[in-house]
C-alpha cells in the first residue's frame, strides 16, 4: 500500500511503500553499552553486579563540594584515553567524551548505517555540559556548549549521522522516555533505526543543588531500606540500539522494546504524590497495551524516603505488589539522564540471561505497602521486564521489555 | 486511512503581546505593571499566587496555557489523563541555571537554595501547567535548536495514534535572559466548529508560528 507520510526530518513529505499500522512490528534491542565507576561496557557492569561491587564511594573534592561526599564517579584518566581512539580529548568536553565512547562501544556490537537517512539518534540528558557554566579561567571550551542542541550538534558531527539529533530533556525519567519514544518512531515506520545514549555527570551543580533539598546519603544509597537516607549520585552513559531488523545485530537479541508511556501527578513539583497517581496511570496504561505479564521491575528506587514509598503505592494500587522487583541504584548511583538508558539495558541483560539481580544495600523493608524486594543475585527464567522511573516535575514513566 | 486530528485553537506570546483565538488580546504598556509576565497575570486576574514562586519559563508557560484554555474547562470534555503535553524550547532552563550557578559561585556566601534549584530542569513547566490543569497525561519536552513543526507534530500525531491522549497541549516555550517567546497549540480529535481551527499538520502548525504579532 502506498501511503503519503510525512517524514521525520524533512519539510518534503516521502512516500513509503508501508503499511501505517501502529504495534505489529517488533522492536530489537540490538546492542548496548554501560559506562559508569564499575566499567566502560555492559559485561564490565553486569559482572561487577554478579560479585555485589557498589561504585559509590566517599570523595573529598572541593572543586566540586565543599565537604566530602559520596558518589559514584567515571575515572577521568581512563575515560580521556579511551576517547583518544575515537578522538582528541582536549577538543572535546567530559560529558561529550562519555556519549561518543558509549555510541562507539555499541555501533561496535552491530551492523547498522550509522549515516543513513533512516537513523536517528537520540540524546537523553538532564544537564549535559553544565559544568561549563561557571567558566573557569582557561576554560578551552565556548559557554554556548551549555545549550543541549549545540552539543547535540557537535555529536552529529562526529559520528555523521544524516538525521539531527533529538533530545529529551526530562529530568530522570528521560532516559526511559528517550526508549519510549524511540521505539514509537520504529513502529510507525518514521524510522528504521534509533541509537538512544542517556548520560550525565557528577558535577558541583547537581552535587549543591541535591544536597540543598537534603537527599544525599551518606554513605552508600539503600534503596527500599529501613535506614536509607538518601540517595546517592552518580555519573555514566549509557547506550541501546532499536531497530526492527535482528539481522543487524552480530549476536543472538533476544529482548524487545514494548509499549511505554508516561503520566504526570499533577501534585507537586519536587515531591512525589502520595498516592503514587502519575506512575500508576504511567503503570496501568502500559500494562493495558501490553500482551504479556510482568515478571519482573526495575524500579526508580533512589533511596530517598518519599520515592521508595511513593513507588510502593503505586505498585500495590497496580497489584504488582508479588512481582519481584529490584533497584540498581545502589550500585551506580542516580545516573539522572542516564539512569532510564542504564536501568533498561540492565534490566535487558535481566532477561536476557534469566538473572535477578540483588538491590544492592537493602536489609530490612522500608516502606509502608510492601514489595517484593529482590534481596539476593539468583538465576529466574524471566519472559518480561517494566521499567519504571519518576522524577522532579512529578513525571513518570513505565516501559515494558519482553522476549 | 490516517486519521486527521485538529488545531482548534492557539495561543502565541511573543513582543509584549498576546494573540489567542486568532485576534490580540493583550498588549503592554510599560507605563503600568512591572513586567510584562505580571501585568498579563493581572489582566486575566489568575488569583493564582504559586504564579509568583515560579521561574520566569514556568511563568511564561503557565501564562500561555492559560490564555490558550481558558473559558475551555477542557476538564470537562477529557478526564485528566486523556491529556498530553508535549513542549519543547532551544535554551532548556538555562536562565535559572545561570542565576543558580552564580548562587553557588560564592564559596563564602554558599547558600544554594532548593527552590531555585528544581527549576534548574525544563520539564517543570510542564510540572507547573499540569498543577495548574490537573493533566495527568502523557507529557515529554524536548530540545531543539528551533521550532520544529515537523517533528512536533509527528510526536502528538504518534501518541493520539496510539490512542493513550484524545487531546494535546503542545507548542514552544522558549527563555532566555529577556528573550521570551510562546506558541501553544490546542490538538484534539475532533472540536466543534469554530473560527480559527484548522486540520493538524506540520505546515499549519509552523504558518501559526510564522503569524506576525
Amino acid at each position: 500500500m502506498k501511503i503519503l507520510v510525512v517524514s521525520y526530518n524533512n519539510t518534503q513529505p516521502t512516500t513509503h511503500n508501508t503499511q501505517l499500522t501502529t504495534s505489529l512490528q517488533d522492536v530489537y534491542l540490538i546492542s548496548d553499552n554501560i559506562i559508569s565507576s564499575l566499567g566502560f561496557t555492559t559485561e564490565e557492569n553486569m559482572a561487577s553486579f554478579r560479585e555485589g561491587h557498589t561504585g559509590i564511594k566517599e570523595y573529598d573534592d572541593l572543586d566540586l563540594a565543599p565537604a566530602p561526599f559520596w558518589a559514584s564517579r567515571v575515572d577521568n584518566e581512563e575515560l580521556s584515553g579511551r576517547f583518544t581512539v575515537f578522538g582528541n580529548p582536549a577538543e572535546y568536553t567530559r560529558f561529550e567524551q562519555l556519549v561518543i565512547c558509549s555510541v562507539k562501544d555499541a555501533l561496535s556490537r552491530c551492523t547498522i548505517d550509522i549515516t543513513g537517512k533512516g537513523t536517528l539518534f537520540i540524546l537523553s540528558t538532564t544537564k549535559g555540559n553544565i559544568d561549563l557554566l561557571k567558566g573557569n579561567k582557561g576554560d578551552p571550551f565556548e559557554k554556548s556548549r551549555t545549550y543541549l542542541w549545540y552539543t547535540a550538534h557537535l555529536l552529529q558531527r562526529f559520528f555523521n549521522f544524516h538525521t539531527q539529533p533529538l533530545i529529551v530533556s526530562n529530568a530522570c525519567i528521560s532516559g526511559v522516555l528517550a526508549i519510549i519514544e524511540g521505539a514509537r518512531l520504529i513502529r510507525a515506520n518514521r524510522v528504521d533505526t534509533v541509537i538512544v545514549t542517556g548520560a550525565d555527570l557528577v558535577t558541583e551543580f547537581v552535587l549543591s543543588g541535591f544536597n540543598s533539598f537534603q537527599s544525599l546519603s551518606k554513605g552508600p544509597c539503600r534503596p527500599f531500606d529501613k535506614n536509607r537516607q538518601g540517595l546517592s549520585l552518580g555519573e555514566g552513559a549509557g547506550t541501546v540500539i532499536l531497530t526492527g531488523d535482528a539481522s543487524l545485530a552480530l549476536s543472538n537479541c533476544p529482548v524487545k522494546a514494548g509499549y511505554g508511556c508516561s503520566g504526570n501527578d499533577a501534585n507537586h513539583i519536587s515531591g512525589p504524590s502520595r498516592t503514587g497517581e502519575g506512575l500508576y496511570l504511567a503503570i496501568k496504561h502500559t500494562l493495558e497495551r501490553s500482551t504479556v505479564p510482568v515478571d519482573y521491575i526495575s524500579a526508580h528506587g533512589t533511596a530517598t524516603p518519599y520515592n521508595d514509598e511513593m513507588e510502593s503505592v503505586a505498585l500495590n494500587r497496580a497489584g504488582l505488589q508479588e512481582v519481584p522487583v529490584n533497584s540498581f541504584k545502589g550500585y551506580w548511583g542516580h545516573t539522572l539522564g542516564a539512569a532510564g538508558v542504564i536501568e533498561s539495558v540492565a534490566g535487558a541483560y535481566s532477561l536476557a540471561n534469566n538473572i535477578l539481580f540483588h538491590t544492592l544495600g537493602y536489609v530490612e523493608p522500608g516502606v509502608t505497602h510492601p514489595v517484593a524486594i529482590i534481596d539476593g543475585t539468583f538465576a529466574k527464567n524471566l519472559g518480561s521486564c517494566l521499567k519504571i522511573a519518576s522524577g522532579f516535575g512529578g513525571c513518570n514513566a513505565a516501559l515494558m521489555f519482553h522476549k | 486511512m490516517e486519521e486527521l486530528y485538529i488545531i482548534s485553537d492557539h495561543c502565541i506570546i511573543r513582543n509584549n503581546s498576546v494573540v489567542s483565538g486568532g485576534k490580540k488580546v493583550f498588549e503592554y504598556d510599560r507605563g503600568g505593571e512591572p513586567s510584562f509576565f505580571t501585568a498579563l497575570y493581572r489582566h486575566f486576574d489568575l488569583n493564582y499566587p504559586k504564579f509568583f514562586k515560579m521561574d520566569n519559563l514556568c511563568k511564561l508557560g503557565l501564562l500561555a496555557s492559560e490564555v490558550l484554555l481558558r473559558e475551555k474547562n477542557i476538564l470537562r470534555r477529557y478526564p485528566g489523563d486523556q491529556v498530553g503535553l508535549i513542549l519543547s524550547n532551544a535554551a532548556s532552563s538555562i536562565d535559572t541555571d545561570r542565576n543558580y550557578q552564580i548562587s553557588i559561585n560564592d564559596r563564602t556566601g554558599y547558600f544554594p537554595s532548593p527552590s531555585v534549584f528544581v527549576y534548574t530542569l525544563a520539564n517543570i513547566v510542564i510540572g507547573e501547567i499540569s498543577i495548574r490543569q490537573k493533566f495527568l497525561g502523557e507529557s515529554t519536552f524536548f530540545i531543539e535548536e528551533k521550532f520544529n513543526p515537523e517533528r512536533l507534530y509527528t510526536q502528538v500525531k504518534l501518541i493520539l495514534d496510539e490512542g493513550i491522549i484524545s487531546c494535546c497541549i503542545c507548542g514552544w516555550v522558549e527563555l532566555d535572559g529577556d528573550h521570551y517567546e510562546a506558541v501553544l497549540y490546542l490538538v484534539e480529535k475532533s472540536a466543534p466548529l469554530a473560527d480559527g481551527i484548522a486540520i493538524f499538520e506540520p505546515e499549519k502548525l509552523h504558518e501559526i508560528f510564522l503569524q506576525r504579532i
